[in-house]
């Protein structure tokens, strides 16, 4: 799990607690024990679901399962586990600008690619590709009038660091080092 | 000690090539730069035997910011040179829970900017986030159209002024492959002594289109013709102001060379280029280099590279480490963006203010400036050099004709006051024509006055300084004060040739000799007692009669 407790640990505020929380269960879900970052954000999950349950029309859509169900497919219907390549991981790293090269981040990352292998499974003959579940929604489109903006206080106090009204940022882009110089600096590195 | 030896050899060897090559490189170096000087599109004739030259291959990328009131996906402000981070709101800073909304004036320009470019309008466009970690980019993608584009297959026609004289208008057309919607990213202000970047996120999110043309060109000049085309039709649509120095407009040219016939050499991208005027430079500049790298018998890298405008050279750019990944997906907060043909096309319960149509879209579309050049040229039967003259300069054309109306004197004289005598002050002061101090029914009435025979052509220029100096003086009071009217008094001519002649009789004896072209010298002496104001046709006629 440490690929995914760095990944949070770095973009938390990015991303909503209750997808992580449902990522983790799900590759949990083998018997993998949640990890402090699942317990962290339980309690705040937790209270945003009620306060979704409390303002939406409904409490339950019938064809919506109280629990969710669960089928695993047998392994021997699944394409053979991908392997992962060091270049690889260190592809994933500089892209996702999060290291996770220790066993665990590797068996993580494993474990997930696995899980979505089952999706092979799926029969998908003539079914066009979707972009988005809106596709046949129409795009709303909005007049062209101000009506944001103008608030460059509250968006600074947000920032770590500012210089009068600008944002501070490191000069140019920092390279992540190459691999070789990583594992040098990664203690628990096992690659 | 070892390492110098080798720089020394590889000097050595390549003083060699250099020598062995020299005569024949030459030769081809300056044919080649003399055909991108001119950029004829003639064939040049060249011997059967003699290897085909190298030349340039252009297709250009260019960014137009759309002069829209709002950003693309967000009701904040655009506008340029405001205090840092005031025109951005919660989207805009990527901060968590916001979403997109489209603008619909971004999309009706993108819609406008491609029927005028005689682009296809994709019915159904679709956007896509395009990844990469900056920190003027917050969300670390970027909102584009990358899969399905909202206008594709264009043509932009464009001309350049070639022939000996650079009289004759060369027609030339270069493809449109495709215009995307996309965000524009903020801005970074690099502090070095401090180490640090500071943001400025109010550019963030303002609409771009992005045009993509195919690589139709092969110098510079063409290539800026090109953009100076592309940014008048832009600015007479108002999809765009165009102003390359506040950014509007930007332009990344990808430029390779070749052999005609042979497929395209390895590219370099250009980038950096902010004006016009380095543009062709720019351009040209990295042809030349391409052609002397292969001919020292060097490969091209592919590489991005920057226009330094102070040394004049393209320098290669340190960004990428080998090829990006900008992982390309599906944006899922923008469902396909759609586009109606006709109002027919609609379907029903659509909220009219939420439709694009496209038919709704072209019969708006203004006259563009290739239209509006031919039709001076042939209501006016002005040259079209001047048509180009007129159509590039903001409100020159209006100004023409304005200035028209109000006298009877002949369009093909008049066109010579406005592209010299106006735009030539107004181009030494740097004023637009809307600046002028004189405006058009005033020049109007002093070429009237010209025409009727009050003034000499000599006076009328004096006049249109004075009028310039004094703004709101008419010609006629400027006339009376400096006392500038013709004189056509014929005993005051009379008398002033008759002292001209006794003055020079060795002129007069030559035109008694058969000389006749000796009568101007003493018409300039007659023009220059009355300080141009003799009405040239009396005294022609009276010296005529003097020296008979």
């Amino acid at each position: 799990m440490s690929a995914f407790s760095l990944a949070v640990s770095r973009t938390s505020c990015g991303v909503s607690p209750k997808i992580i929380r449902s990522t983790c269960k799900l590759l949990s879900n083998d018997g993998h024990s949640a990890t402090n970052v699942e317990k962290k954000f339980h309690r705040r999950s937790c209270c945003i679901l009620n306060v979704r349950r409390l303002y939406s029309s409904q409490p339950h859509h019938p064809k919506v399962p109280q629990q969710p169900t669960w089928e695993a497919v047998p392994e021997d219907q699944l394409p053979p586990p991908a392997q992962i390549p060091a270049d690889l991981v260190d592809k994933l790293e500089r892209l996702a600008l999060v290291d996770f090269r220790t066993k665990q981040g590797l068996e993580c990352l494993e474990k997930a690619i696995r899980f979505a292998d089952q999706l092979h499974v799926v029969d998908t003959t003539g079914v066009e590709p979707m972009d988005s579940v809106l596709e046949d929604r129409a795009l709303y489109l909005r007049g062209d009038t101000v009506k944001e903006g103008d608030c460059a206080e509250e968006l600074l106090q947000l920032s770590k660091k500012t210089v009068e009204e600008y944002f501070v940022a490191p000069p140019g882009n920092i390279p992540l080092p190459r691999r070789e110089e990583r594992a040098a600096m990664l203690k628990h590195s096992e690659l | 000690m070892a390492a110098s030896c080798v720089a020394a050899s590889e000097l050595l060897q390549n003083m060699k090539l250099i020598s062995g090559f020299y005569p024949k490189a030459s030769c081809v170096i300056r044919r080649i730069s003399t055909t991108n000087a001119r950029c004829d599109g003639q064939a040049q004739p060249r011997a059967k035997s003699a290897p085909q030259q190298l030349v340039g291959v252009v297709g250009l990328e260019i960014h137009a910011q759309i002069n829209s009131s709002t950003k693309l996906f967000s009701g904040s402000s655009v506008r340029f040179s405001a205090p840092p981070n005031s025109l951005v709101s919660l989207f805009d800073a990527s901060l968590p829970g916001t979403l997109p909304v489209l603008n619909k004036r971004c999309v009706e320009a993108a819609v406008m900017t491609g029927l005028a470019l005689n682009c296809t309008i994709n019915r159904k466009s679709l956007f896509d986030r395009k990844h990469y970690f900056y920190a003027d980019l917050p969300a670390g993608y970027q909102i584009t159209q990358q899969r399905q584009p909202i206008a594709v297959d264009g043509m932009l026609t464009y001309s350049l002024l070639g022939g000996k004289k650079r009289s004759q208008v060369i027609r030339k057309n270069v493809q449109i492959k495709q215009i995307q919607l996309e965000q524009d990213s903020g801005k970074s202000l690099h502090d070095d002594v401090r180490s640090q970047t500071l943001i400025d996120l109010n550019r963030a999110g303002v609409g771009l289109m992005e045009l993509v043309m195919e690589p139709d060109m092969s110098c510079g000049e063409e290539a800026a013709a090109a953009v100076r085309e592309l940014q008048l039709i832009l600015q007479a649509l108002g999809t765009c102001q165009g102003n390359m120095s506040e950014g509007q407009l930007r332009v990344d040219a990808n430029v390779s060379v070749h052999r005609p016939g042979e497929p395209l050499g390895v590219r370099t991208e250009v980038k950096n280029i902010n004006s016009a005027r380095y543009l062709a430079r720019a351009i040209d500049y990295e042809i030349q280099r391409q052609i002397d790298v292969l001919q020292r018998g060097g490969t091209v890298q592919n590489e991005t590279r920057a226009y330094d405008s102070k040394s004049g050279e393209t320098i290669p750019m340190r960004d990428k480490e080998g090829l990006q990944d900008y992982r390309f997906m599906p944006e899922p907060n923008l469902p396909p963006l759609i586009v109606y043909e006709d109002n027919a096309s609609l379907p029903t319960g659509i909220d009219a203010c939420q439709a694009v149509v496209v038919q709704k879209i072209k019969e708006g579309l203004p006259e563009l400036p290739s239209v509006k050049r031919d039709r001076l040229v042939q209501t006016y039967g002005i040259l079209p050099e001047h048509s180009f003259t007129l159509v590039n300069e903001d409100g020159l054309v209006e100004y023409f004709e304005e200035a028209l109306k109000a006298t009877k004197k002949e369009p093909r004289k008049v066109i010579g006051w406005v592209t010299n005598e106006l735009l030539g002050h107004l181009k030494q002061q740097d004023l637009s024509v809307s600046q002028s101090p004189i405006s058009p029914s005033a020049l109007a009435e002093l070429l009237e006055l010209q025409e009727t025979g009050h003034i000499s052509s000599s006076v009328a220029k004096q006049v249109f300084q004075e009028m310039w100096r004094s703004s709101g003086k008419t010609a006629q009071q400027i006339i009376q004060e400096h006392d500038l009217g013709l004189v056509s008094d014929t005993t005051q001519l009379h008398s002033i040739c008759q002292k001209v002649v006794e003055s020079h009789p060795d002129e007069v004896h030559a035109i008694r000799n058969g000389n006749k072209k000796v009568l101007n010298k003493l018409m300039g002496l007659v023009q220059k007692e009355t300080k141009g104001r003799a009405d040239p046709v009396l005294v022609r006629a009276i010296l005529q009669e003097k020296t008979s």
